[in-house]
Formats: C-alpha cells, sequence, structure tokens
C-alpha cells in the first residue's frame, strides 16, 4: 500500500446568472424576491402560442464573458430545444444551445500560490434559460414558482483540469471576479447567482498500475467553501471507497451526490446516471445568432483587462506585494479607482496604503464602494503626494482621509484645518534643534561619546524637538539635521 | 416487410412522451407506427450526402429584442388556468427526485 | 340579394356606405348559425352578444363619421388554434377545454384593429392534426356539399363556415395544407401565405418551422382583403419577416389586372396520381390560363415524392415538442388522483389526448430519440432541403406552379380514418409547399361527378403572394365555380 499515490481530478459545470433587466426570452423583469408567480408572462409560462424572443443584452454579455474567457466567439449559434418533463419547466423543454455553443473552447488563468497561475481549459460556454423552482415544504405536496423560468444563464463546461480542492475554489473565486468585472452578472452565490456543479474522481498509481475512480458528480453548493469542502470530501469518499472495494471507472457509472452542508458530506442522489435522452433538435421558434464584426468589436469594446492579469501587473509594475495586489484587485472599482490615483502622479505604494489599510475598511463599515464613500482618486491622490512630499505625515494621511469621508473637504484645506501641517523649512527646524541641542548637554554627550545609550538619546532630541514644533515638524528633516550635527 | 419498431421500444417512447398508453393502444400503435416508419425510411432512397439539413426556411438571423421591461400576468392572472393551486404556487404531488440542469 | 350571398368586400363597401349596418349583418350571420350550425356543425364557439356590441360600436362610429378599420363591421369566424382573450381557445382538444388564454393572437388584434366582427371560433382537428377535422375533441363538421362527407382539415369548420355562409370569411392555419385542402373540399379559396409572412404569436404551434394563419373566404378579393389585414411584421415572433426584408404590399389595388406573359409550371408526372374528375380539372383550369396567353411549362420535380415523408418525420417532431407542456401541472385538463407527480403527466396527457395526436407525439417522439434522431429527424432535414431545391429552380422557369390540392374531392366520415398512413398519403399536393416555406391558394375549379368542389392550387415563390393573388383572381374572372354555392346554403 505504501506505494499508492493519487491524484485528484475535477471538472466543473457552472452555471453563472446574466444580470439583464428582463428574461431571456420574455419582457419579464428578473426577479428578487417578490410573491411567487407573480413575475410570469405568456412566453414564461410557456401558454399555448407564445413565442420567445432573444434578449439582446443576454447574449452580449454572454458573448462579453465568453470572450474574457479567452473562448472562440462563434460565427453561427442557434438555439436548442432540450425535452425533460418536470413541473418547473413549463414548456417542459429548455431552450438551451448543443451542438454549436456561442462560445467554443477556451481557458480561465487562476491564481496558485506564490503568485504563478495556472492555466484552465474551458470547453464550452452557452447561453440558456433558467428553470423555475420547485419547494418541498408540505408532506404531500411540491409548489411551483415560475418566477426565475427564463432567467437568462450562461453554461460554461471546463476541462478535467482542476487538481485539488483549492485549485476549484481558486476557479470559482476568478470567476466571481471576472464575470463581476465585466458587469456581466452579480455572481451572488448565496442568490444562486453562479451555481457549480464539480464532477471529480480520482487517478489512482499503484503498483505500477492506474486506477480511475467512477465520477461523482456534486450538486446543491451555495457557497465557495461548501465547493471546496465537497471536493475534498469526495476525494477521501472516492480513496476510501477504492480501497474497500476497488472500484473503478466503467463505461457510464457516473453517480450524482448531493451536498450536506450541515454535516460536511455528499450523500448519493443517483447511483447509475439513468441515461437521459433530452432529445435536443433546433429550436424552430428562433432564428440563429450569426455575430458581425462590428457587433462583436463593439461588445469587445466592454472587455477590460482581466483581475488576474491587473494583479500580476501591480506586483510587477508597482512593486506591490502580493497581498496588496490581490485586496486591490478583488473587485474593479477598487482596482479601476487606484489605478486612477495613480495615474494622476501620485505614489502606487502610498495609494495603496491609503487603500487597504483605511479606504476599504470605511467603505466596508458602511456597507459602500470608495466611490459611495464620496471620495474620488483626484483627492487620494492629492492626499498621497501630500504624503510622499512630507507635507503631512502618514498618520497624519490617515486622519485627514477619515475627514475627507466625514466632511467631503478637499486633503489640503483639511490638514490647514486640522493643523497637520509638517513643518519642513530646514532653517526654522535647525534653529529649534540648535536650541534642543543646547538644553539637553547631557543627552548631546551620550550620542556623541556612541554606546548603548546613543540611540535612546537621538529619540529623545527627536520628541523635544516635536514638542516645540507641537509634532508638526517633518521627522525626516529633523533627522537628517541631526545625523548632520552629531554624525549617524 | 421487416418490423421496425416493436412493443417494447413502443412502450419506451411512450414513457418519453409522458403517455399512459393502454396495451390495447401499445398493440395499436406498434402496428401503425411501424407501417408509417416504413413508408418514411423511403427517404433513404436519396443520397443526401452533402445536402445542408434544412431546419428553417427563412433567410433571416439575428432577431433581438431590446432589454426593456414589459408588464407580467401578476400572479392571479398567471394561476387562473391552474388544475390546483396553493396560495400564490401551482401545486404537484410531492416531487421526490431531481430535474435535469 | 341576400346578405351571405355578399362577399366579406362588397358587404364592407356596404357597411362604410352607410347602406348596410354591421348589426344586420352580424344578426343575419348569427341566424344562419343558429338554423344551419347544428347541422354543419363548424363553430365551437359563437360569441352573439359580444359581436353584436362589436357591430354597434362600429355602427355608432360610422354614423358618427369616424375612420374605422378596413374590415369594419365584417362577421368573421376564427379557427380555434388561435388564442383569443375572450371565450376559450381549446384548439380542439380536451386538454384545453377550459383554457382561457389570458392574450390575444397577433392576427386577432389585427382583426379587431381592422374592425372585424369576431362572431366565433371554429372547429378543427385536435391541435390541427388531420385532414378530415374528424378529430376533432368535441363535435363532428360535416361538409356542406354532403354532410354524408367530410369538410376537410384541419380547419374543416372554417372552411365549412365559409361553404355554408355561416360568417363571411374566416382565418384557418396550414401546416400541410390544412387551409388549402378544405378550402378545395369545400370549395371556397384558401390562401397559406409564405412562411414569415403572418405572425404566429398566439398561434397554438402544431409544426412550428412549417404553421402559417391565413385566409379561408369566399372570393379571391376576400382573400387578397384579410391578408392585407393580418400580414406584416410583429416583433413578437421572431420568425415573422420585417418590413425592409419582405414589405407587405396593396394585394387589392391591382389585384384585376391579369398578368401578361404569365409562364405555369406543371410537373405532369406529379399530377398523374391525382383521381381522373382532379385530373380533368386542373388541366382544364391550366388550358384556361393557356388561352389567355400563358405558356406552360413542364417542370420535374424530382423530390417531391419525398414530400410525405419527410413532413411525418419534421412536424411530428416539432409536434411532440410543443405539446410537452399540456401536462397538468399550469393549465389545462390534470387527471383525477394522480398518485404521484408522473402519473399527473402520464395520465392526464393519456386521458385527454386524442387518438391522432397521440400517434403523431409517439412518431415524432421516436424520431427525435437518441439512436433514431440521424437516421429520421435529420435525414429529413436533408430532403426538405432537396425539396426546396425543386421549387428554386422550377421558378427560374415559370412564375408560378399549378397542381391540384387534393388527389381526391371530400370523402366520407371514417373512410380513411382507421389506416393513418391512407390519410397522409393524401396530403401529397400541399405538404411541400410548407416544406419549402412558400404561399399557396386553392380556388375552385370544378366539380366531380358527385358535386364535390375541385380545388385548383396556384403556388408561388417565396412573398410572392400579390402576384399569387393576381394570378388566382385570372382564374376566377374566367369561370363561375367560385359563384355556386352548396344546396344548404341557400
Ligand atoms: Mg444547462
Ligand atoms: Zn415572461
Amino acid at each position: 500500500m505504501s506505494d499508492l499515490t493519487y491524484k485528484i481530478i475535477v471538472g466543473l459545470e457552472i452555471h453563472v446568472q446574466l444580470n439583464t433587466r428582463t428574461k431571456m426570452f420574455c419582457g419579464c423583469a428578473l426577479s428578487f424576491g417578490e410573491e411567487a408567480n407573480s413575475r410570469v408572462c405568456p412566453v414564461c409560462l410557456g401558454l399555448p402560442g407564445a413565442l420567445p424572443v432573444m434578449n439582446e443584452q443576454a447574449v452580449e454579455n454572454a458573448i462579453l464573458a465568453a470572450m474574457a474567457l479567452n473562448c472562440e466567439i462563434a460565427s453561427f449559434t442557434k438555439w436548442d430545444r432540450k425535452g425533460y418533463y418536470y413541473p418547473d419547466l413549463p414548456k417542459n423543454y429548455q431552450i438551451s444551445q448543443y451542438d454549436l455553443p456561442l462560445g467554443g473552447p477556451g481557458y480561465i488563468e487562476i491564481p496558485l500560490d506564490g503568485g504563478k497561475t495556472k492555466r484552465v481549459r474551458i470547453r464550452r460556454a452557452h447561453l440558456e434559460e433558467d428553470a423555475g423552482k420547485n419547494l418541498h415544504t408540505s408532506g404531500y405536496h411540491s409548489q411551483v414558482d415560475l418566477n426565475r423560468a427564463g432567467t437568462p444563464l450562461l453554461e460554461i463546461v471546463t476541462e478535467p483540469d482542476l487538481n485539488s480542492p483549492e485549485q476549484v475554489r481558486a476557479l470559482a473565486v476568478e470567476l466571481q471576479r471576472i464575470v463581476r468585472y465585466l458587469g456581466v452578472s452579480e455572481a451572488d452565490m448565496q442568490k444562486g447567482h453562479m451555481r457549480f456543479e464539480p464532477n471529480v474522481n480520482l487517478v489512482i498509481e499503484r503498483g505500477g498500475q492506474q486506477f480511475k475512480t467512477p465520477i461523482a458528480e456534486v450538486k446543491n453548493l451555495n457557497s465557495f467553501r461548501a465547493l471546496e469542502r465537497s471536493v475534498a470530501y469526495e476525494a477521501r469518499r472516492q480513496l476510501d471507497d477504492f480501497l474497500e472495494t476497488g472500484r473503478t471507472m466503467q463505461m457510464g457509472n457516473k453517480s450524482t451526490r448531493g451536498w450536506d452542508d450541515v454535516n460536511e458530506v455528499t450523500v448519493l442522489q443517483r447511483e447509475k446516471e439513468e441515461a437521459h435522452d433530452y432529445r435536443y433538435f433546433p429550436d424552430p421558434d428562433l432564428v440563429p445568432v450569426t455575430p458581425s464584426e462590428p457587433w462583436l468589436a463593439k461588445i469587445r469594446s466592454r472587455l477590460c483587462e482581466l483581475p488576474v492579469q491587473r494583479e500580476v501587473r501591480y506586483v510587477q509594475e508597482y512593486g506591490l506585494s502580493a497581498y496588496d495586489a490581490g485586496v486591490l484587485t478583488a473587485d474593479r472599482s477598487t482596482a479601476d479607482f487606484f489605478e486612477e490615483a495613480v495615474k494622476l502622479g501620485a505614489s502606487a505604494k502610498r495609494v495603496c496604503n491609503l487603500l487597504t489599510q483605511l479606504g476599504l475598511k470605511l467603505a466596508k463599515d458602511r456597507n459602500s464602494d470608495l466611490a459611495g464613500l464620496g471620495l474620488d482618486p483626484a483627492g487620494v491622490a492629492d492626499l498621497a503626494k501630500m504624503i510622499e512630499a512630507g507635507t503631512i505625515s502618514a498618520s497624519a494621511g490617515n486622519t485627514i482621509l477619515t475627514a475627507m469621508v466625514e466632511t467631503g473637504k478637499k486633503p489640503d484645506a483639511l490638514a490647514e484645518e486640522l493643523n497637520l501641517i509638517q513643518k519642513s523649512d530646514v532653517g526654522e527646524l535647525e534653529r529649534i534643534l540648535d536650541q534642543v541641542l543646547a538644553e539637553n548637554e547631557a543627552s548631546v554627550t551620550e550620542i556623541t561619546t556612541g554606546g548603548k545609550k546613543a540611540q535612546k538619546a537621538r529619540g529623545y532630541l527627536m520628541g523635544q524637538v516635536m514638542q516645540k514644533t507641537k509634532g508638526q515638524a517633518n521627522p525626516k528633516i529633523v533627522a537628517d539635521l541631526l545625523s548632520k550635527k552629531l554624525g549617524s | 416487410m421487416e418490423q421496425r419498431i416493436d412493443a417494447e421500444q413502443v412502450r419506451k417512447v411512450a414513457k418519453l412522451a409522458r403517455l399512459a398508453l393502454t396495451e390495447a393502444e401499445i398493440e395499436e400503435f406498434t402496428g401503425q407506427l411501424g407501417a408509417i416508419l416504413g413508408y418514411v425510411e423511403k427517404m433513404n432512397e436519396l443520397d443526401t450526402t452533402g445536402v445542408e439539413p434544412l431546419a428553417h426556411c427563412l433567410p433571416i438571423s439575428n432577431v433581438l429584442r431590446a432589454d426593456e421591461v414589459r408588464p407580467s400576468l401578476g400572479t392571479d392572472m398567471t394561476l387562473s388556468n391552474a388544475p390546483d393551486s396553493d396560495g400564490p404556487f401551482f401545486k404537484v404531488p410531492k416531487i421526490l427526485d431531481e430535474g435535469a440542469a | 340579394m341576400a346578405l351571405h350571398e355578399l362577399t366579406a368586400l362588397e358587404l364592407r363597401d356596404r357597411i362604410a356606405a352607410g347602406t348596410l349596418s354591421s348589426v344586420e349583418a352580424t344578426r343575419a350571420v348569427l341566424d344562419r348559425i343558429e338554423r344551419l350550425d347544428p347541422t354543419v356543425g363548424a363553430y365551437l364557439a359563437v360569441f352573439a352578444d359580444r359581436a353584436l356590441e362589436s357591430a354597434q360600436a362600429v355602427d355608432r362610429r360610422i354614423a358618427a363619421g369616424e375612420k374605422v378599420g378596413p374590415l369594419a363591421g365584417v362577421p368573421l369566424a376564427v379557427k380555434d388554434v388561435l388564442c383569443t382573450s375572450f371565450g376559450a381557445t381549446t384548439c380542439g382538444s380536451k386538454i384545453l377545454e377550459n383554457f382561457h388564454a389570458p392574450y390575444d393572437a397577433t392576427v386577432i388584434r389585427r382583426l379587431q384593429a381592422a374592425d372585424a366582427v369576431i362572431v366565433g371560433k371554429t372547429n378543427m382537428d385536435e391541435f390541427a392534426m388531420g385532414s378530415s377535422t374528424e378529430n376533432s375533441g368535441y363535435r363532428k363538421t360535416a361538409n356542406p356539399w354532403d354532410t354524408s362527407r367530410v369538410p376537410g382539415g384541419s380547419s374543416g369548420g372554417s372552411a365549412a363556415a365559409v361553404a355554408a355562409r355561416l360568417c363571411q370569411a374566416a382565418l384557418g392555419s396550414d401546416t400541410g395544407g390544412s387551409i388549402r385542402q378544405p378550402a378545395s373540399f369545400c370549395g371556397v379559396v384558401g390562401l397559406k401565405p409564405t412562411y414569415g409572412r403572418v405572425s404566429r404569436y398566439g398561434l397554438v404551434a402544431y409544426g412550428s418551422s412549417l404553421d402559417q394563419v391565413g385566409p379561408i373566404t369566399q372570393s379571391v378579393a376576400d382573400a387578397a382583403l384579410l391578408l392585407q389585414v393580418i400580414a406584416g411584421h410583429d416583433p413578437c415572433d421572431s420568425t415573422s419577416v420585417s418590413e425592409e426584408l419582405a414589405p407587405v404590399e396593396d394585394y387589392l389595388t391591382r389585384l384585376n389586372e391579369p398578368l401578361e406573359r404569365l409562364r405555369i409550371g406543371v410537373a405532369s408526372d406529379f399530377n398523374a396520381g391525382a383521381d381522373p374528375a382532379v385530373r380533368e380539372a386542373i388541366d382544364r383550369a391550366v388550358e384556361g390560363y393557356r388561352q389567355a396567353g400563358a405558356q406552360i411549362v413542364e417542370l420535374a420535380m424530382p423530390h417531391l415524392d419525398y414530400a410525405i415523408a419527410a413532413y411525418y418525420v419534421i412536424a411530428t417532431a416539432e409536434a411532440s415538442s410543443n405539446l410537452a407542456r399540456y401536462d397538468g401541472v399550469h393549465y389545462g385538463y390534470r387527471t383525477k388522483d394522480p398518485s404521484d407527480y408522473i402519473e399527473v403527466y402520464s395520465k392526464s396527457r393519456e386521458e385527454a389526448f386524442g387518438k391522432e395526436v397521440k400517434r403523431r407525439i409517439m412518431l415524432g417522439t421516436y424520431a427525435l430519440s437518441s439512436g433514431y434522431y440521424d437516421a429520421y429527424y435529420l435525414k429529413a432535414l436533408k430532403v426538405r432541403n432537396l425539396i426546396r431545391g425543386d421549387f428554386v429552380r422550377a421558378f427560374e422557369r415559370c412564375d408560378c406552379m399549378m397542381m391540384p390540392v387534393a388527389p381526391t374531392t371530400a370523402f366520407a366520415f371514417g373512410e380513411k380514418a382507421d389506416d393513418p398512413l391512407k390519410m397522409y398519403l393524401s396530403d401529397i399536393y400541399t405538404i411541400a409547399v410548407n416544406l419549402a416555406g412558400i404561399p399557396g391558394i386553392s380556388v375552385p375549379c370544378g366539380f366531380d361527378e358527385a358535386g364535390m368542389p375541385i380545388g385548383l392550387q396556384v403556388i408561388g415563390p417565396a412573398f410572392s403572394e400579390a402576384r399569387l393573388l393576381r394570378i388566382a383572381r385570372m382564374h376566377e374572372a374566367r369561370t363561375d365555380w367560385h359563384t355556386k354555392r352548396p344546396a344548404l346554403a341557400g
């Protein structure tokens, strides 16, 4: 047994809800917890005679997301009906895309530890309509709410390129960041805007032989944590099962398992994947989509630098730590804010510190983003420049940033008002220093003789200068002067 | 004439189509569908190599709608034809299994 | 002249001129329905009060000198395949017995915007599946020329209503001949427009890539008048064509101008399958055109023989999916005491669908199911392309084609009911037109020895309705077949 090694193999099926105003094929507003069945019309209720018409915004959002995932964009894509009977599916077919998805093969770069990235291949990305919801509240009946029926979904299928629970989570987080960056989805997992279904199995090497465990598809994952844990659990379970039974993958013995969030285990739902016969065929109610070059160009213009690329660039170009780069690029508005300030000539490091140490905390406390605090990149850039120039201290910078949020005033005005401008007049500071030196001969001697007490004495003298200037002396200039007079 | 479809297949198709056919119907349909399929296979006389499937005769594509909200029916109207309902919901016997995705 | 002897156009002109009131005309129709429909069985629902109210409103507006629509005050019937916000919409099926659509089909809205008076909804084969109206879940409709015979189908109710003058004109729908064939069987005019010409929004789907709404009328002019009202782009139907691609023409204005140097295509081999009486009538009609100066072009249409095979795969495949929604969950019939939710589906559908509908659902489900898709469905789509190719090539050599509508005249009740394949084969002359998405019109061109009407089918290239109507009108102007009425209609 000691020679056993194994590798986790995971591919993901992902459904992302696109944030349009209306549903995929009708004018009903997308639902956010209204009364059940209040946002339903003849089309999404599947009434006789009703016909679907494509939502342009949904198509554009889907193409944009596919572009960001480096997918080939089909020059001809069409709609197909996927037939199955379920009470939350009013037509008993879902309008989806089968053999000609709008997005062909692509890839997503996911960040790994140590600033590295991994490329995970995307098999396809296609657009489809969501089903409604079945609720199982009472013992004998189920209830059906069709408010969600017809909501536009982007389905993304990855190749089985993920090899650890951490990588699976990293992909999920990265995808969330991307779709939020592009503004194509709110991507809130709790609200079901992003649904992940990992297909997990193991490749086991033992005694020079290779074994593959049966694939399990895991459903009902509503958080990143659940996603990561379910993959870890499945890997353990499948390894145990293999050791116990020696069961390996045969044709089609894929099972479906549900995640039990309370006990943190997966539970078998369907053993043998009953061969579904969806009877796909082209939907005769809809016409093909053949994106023209100008249309694609218009969509492409909404593309932006993706978060992972930005993150790497922040480390390389601005010398930020990987951690800071990650914080700044977590959402697009923060990263845009940061870059705007840097573009105005402020030091990247100073702006980063102002934002990561205080700005984002203030925003979080107020449940807002930076712009929502009334801050603008120009104001923060000015503030960073004042710190950089020594006009104010770094800690005064934080005081002023808080005041900017509270009062909406400009940083220079606040620095004056709050009396936080540092004295940087070398002549005046030298005069004050000379006076302090004259008043503290003992300390001067301790410094000039060197030894253990020199450092402490230096600090004491600095403190005296600060006291005489009411804390407004530029400490750097004072320290320089001190070194010049007494040696360092 | 060889048998194109047998009763077992007819049962399978009926299950796919959610039709609880009677035994008499299964027997009747087995014969009739077999005859119709036999006729339909006349198509095999034609060589369709290189012929594109024609799902639609229309020379149009990209029919899109602006993302603008239009009024929904509202809950009462939505449920007005429902055979059974429960408050604002459609009501069905307990669903025990999972649908597809 | 009695009111029922007037065409829709003539009636409209009198109402507009104030020499006749819409209430009078509507009442006359309602009286005739009361008197004759127990024999004919054309209607599933009659909206007497509502119709009279609409008629009164039109009369008031005309009296007040207001501008009214092109069908102002004319009593019309519509096939029950069209959704109406008034009355039930059953599609001839028990599964929709109590279904009240919360919206109007686009063509219904257009009729109303044209100030037409809708008197009722007509009988049909369940979900438009059939060629005799015998598959209705509700009642039998008789052919007004011989009540022991079928009116044709699936728009049998509309055709019988027009033939018996139980309305001035009607709308039907045509997926494989369902307007043209009953029009032919009942001795009236029936037009299936080009696919995409008329909105399908609110037309209960049978075969979505084939279905089209069209008029059934007493005259070609009436067909032009109705088409004018219902044609045009509809943003609610992705498959309705835009004004730029195919503008709606003025179908009435130049209707009476004969076409010069007309080239008529005939596929003699193909037509040979029709009964002698039918063939004779068609030949005579074509000869009439020749004498009027038309050139006759002999055509080979090698793939038309495969149209029925392709059609019964494509139409049933689409139908199996279109009819999946009738499941007893959200609307329509639900079985009593289902033991689980699966039974809500399988028993509701089993109990409420008729035989023919089940048969077609089974056929279509089979054709799409895994393992058979390529051999049946995909193959049929390729054959469909070959058939369209036949027409494309044909219309390079001629302006229209002429052929029978059906191989026989109206047959007796029950004659083909127990052999579905035999029934399907009778659609031989109409089906290819749907597969190719082109327009076709049926106009009366004679009678057989039993006195049953025969229709001439004129087929044109896509969006050639204006010319097609003029060609049909040429025939009508030279003959008097269209003026004949069944004895029953008086
Ligand atoms: Mg999907
Ligand atoms: Zn809707």
